[in-house]
Formats: structure tokens, sequence, C-alpha cells
């Protein structure tokens, strides 16, 4: 694992204690100091952008108008007006997960979302706020979920089974989707730029071959940046279906 | 036989399971393609489904892929 002549696509996520308090077992983490960096990113961006208010918006303000609308239709088209008292929980799931992916696309920086307890912990978040706020507005009705109308009865011994292991899978799906992704896409990058590196080293004819996976490298980097906006995009939009489901629990 | 090649094979076998989604990728995009050339015009409103099912899709090859690289490296 420590020999440096081989490629070792793994070691950047490696987590290493930065400052460790003792022999308690606590330690601020490199995950965790790019956890607090993702935070105050949004937050001072968010803040410095929208400090001096102005009817015809500037142009830092403007982006931060444009993150709130896009995530506004997005919870308003899938989860209802009445959806929009959870904006600010999607768009907090959202500009984490969104900032936390772009951040890991930088050389050397941590990726706070290719560990799968970091996604796994925004996952059961989301599902115990559906399940919490579901029973306290609808009651026993919430468990309808399961139940869909205008199914016929000798079907429902089968139907409902069925839609109770798709809602417990739910967390799972919805964690290893994010970190699956930005897991195998870093490894990805990681073992093609390995090649760039291998074949280089034997000559000029390896710089000939080595061109190809460096190209590849760099359409690869292109389509991460992709998956970063698009898995923080589809984090947000299965939040606000699942929440929809809280809200209105009959199909 | 030895440990080693077992998980050559296995990371091998993982891969088959991107075809899968290799088939579910270009069923999306041929499927809204044909939608898309019958009525060009409503094909702009689809666009953010289009990606959604994409990504939704191609997280599942992304699982087997993962797997096979967690067998080549990580294990």
């Amino acid at each position: 694992m420590a020999d440096p002549n081989t490629v070792d696509p793994i070691h950047q996520f490696a987590i290493t204690d930065i400052v460790s308090f003792g022999d308690t077992g606590f330690a601020f983490t490199n995950s965790a100091l790019f956890m607090v960096l993702t935070i105050g990113l949004i937050l001072g961006y968010l803040l410095i952008s929208t400090a001096g208010k102005r009817l015809v918006p500037g142009r830092a303000q403007v982006v931060s108008e444009m993150l709130y609308e896009f995530v506004a239709n997005m919870v308003r088209s899938s989860a209802g007006s009445e959806g929009m008292k959870f904006f600010p929980f999607v768009f907090a799931l959202f500009m984490f997960v969104l900032v936390a992916n772009l951040f890991g696309m930088f050389p050397f920086f941590f990726t706070v979302t290719s560990h799968i307890v970091i996604t796994f912990a925004l996952a059961m978040l989301v599902i115990l706020t559906v399940l919490v706020y579901g029973f306290l507005r609808n009651g026993p009705k919430f468990l309808k979920l399961f139940v869909p109308a205008g199914v016929p009865g000798y079907v429902l011994p089968i139907v409902v089974p069925i839609e109770v292991v798709s809602f417990l899978s739910r967390p799972i799906s919805l964690s290893v989707r994010l970190f699956a992704n930005i897991l195998a896409g870093h490894i990805t990058l990681k073992v093609f730029a390995g090649f760039v590196v291998t074949m280089g080293a034997l000559g000029w004819l390896g710089f000939l071959g080595a061109s190809l996976p460096l190209i590849m490298t760099i359409a690869l980097t292109a389509l991460e940046f992709l998956v970063a906006v698009l898995q923080a995009y589809v984090f947000a939009v299965l939040t606000s279906m699942y929440l929809n489901d809280a809200i209105h629990p009959s199909h | 036989m030895e440990a080693e090649a077992a998980k050559f094979i296995g990371a091998g076998i993982a891969a088959v399971g991107m075809a899968g989604a290799a088939i579910g990728v270009g069923n999306i995009f041929g499927s809204f393609l044909q939608g898309a050339l019958r009525n060009p015009s409503a094909s702009q409103s689809q666009f953010g489904n289009l990606i959604f099912g994409f990504a939704v899709t191609e997280a599942l090859g992304i699982f087997s892929f993962l797997i096979a690289l967690l067998l080549l490296f990580a294990v």
C-alpha cells in the first residue's frame, strides 16, 4: 500500500487526523475540515452576496437568486406548495452536496461525499424527516403510502410487501448512489492518470501512447464535473419526492 | 484457486453489470430522441426528466463498476 512505485487510487480517500484530542478517539479530521470549509463557503457566499440587497441585482446576487429559484421550483413541482415549508431543508442539503462534490474536484482536496458514512447520515436525515413528519401530519393514514389506491384487493398481498421493501431501501439507494458515483469517478480519474505515468515512463513511444489516457483524463474530468452537479440535483429531487410522500401519502 | 486470481475474475464478472446500465442509458436517450423528433417544441420541457433518468440509470452501472474497482484495489 505504501509502495510509491505502484498506483494507489484509494489513497486519496484516507482520513487523517489534523488535531486529535488525546486518547479519546475523537479527532478533527481532514473530512471534518472540508465539511467546515464547505459550510463556510456556502454561508459566506450567500451572506455576502445578499448583504446589500438591490432591486437590480449584481452578479453575485444573481447567482444566489438563481440557486434559490432553482431549488424552489424543484421543491414546488415535486412536493407542491405545501412542501415549501421544507425548502430550507432541501436547499441546505442541495448546497452542501453540490459544494462538497465540486470541492472534491480540486487536486489534493478531500471529497467529503465519497464516504458512505456522510451520505448515509444525510439520507437517514431525509428518511427520518419523512417518517416523523408523515406520522405527525397524517397519523395512521400515513400507512396508506404502502397501499396504492385503485389496486384490486387480491393483488394487495403482493403489492404491499413490495412497497414496504421499496420504502426501506430508499435510504440505502439514496446514499449509495451519491457515494458510489463520487467514489467511482475519483478512482477512475486516478486510474487513468496512473496509465499516463506508467506509459510515459517507457520512453518516446510511451509518450505517444500516454497521450491517449491523458485525453481520456481530461474528458473524464469534464464528466466528473457534470456528475458532481447532477448527483446533487438528483439527491435534492429525490429528497423532495420523498417529502411529497410524507405530505400526500395516498398515491 | 489462488485468492489473487479469484479477485481478478470477480472484478471481471462485476464489470459485466455495466452492460445493463449501458442498455438502460441508451434506451433513455434513444426514447428521448424519438419523442423529441416527433414533437420538438415539447422536448425542452422534458430535458430535466432526461437528465434525471440518465443519472438514476447510470448510478446502477456505477455500482457494479465500483464493486469491480473495490475488488481490484481495496480488497
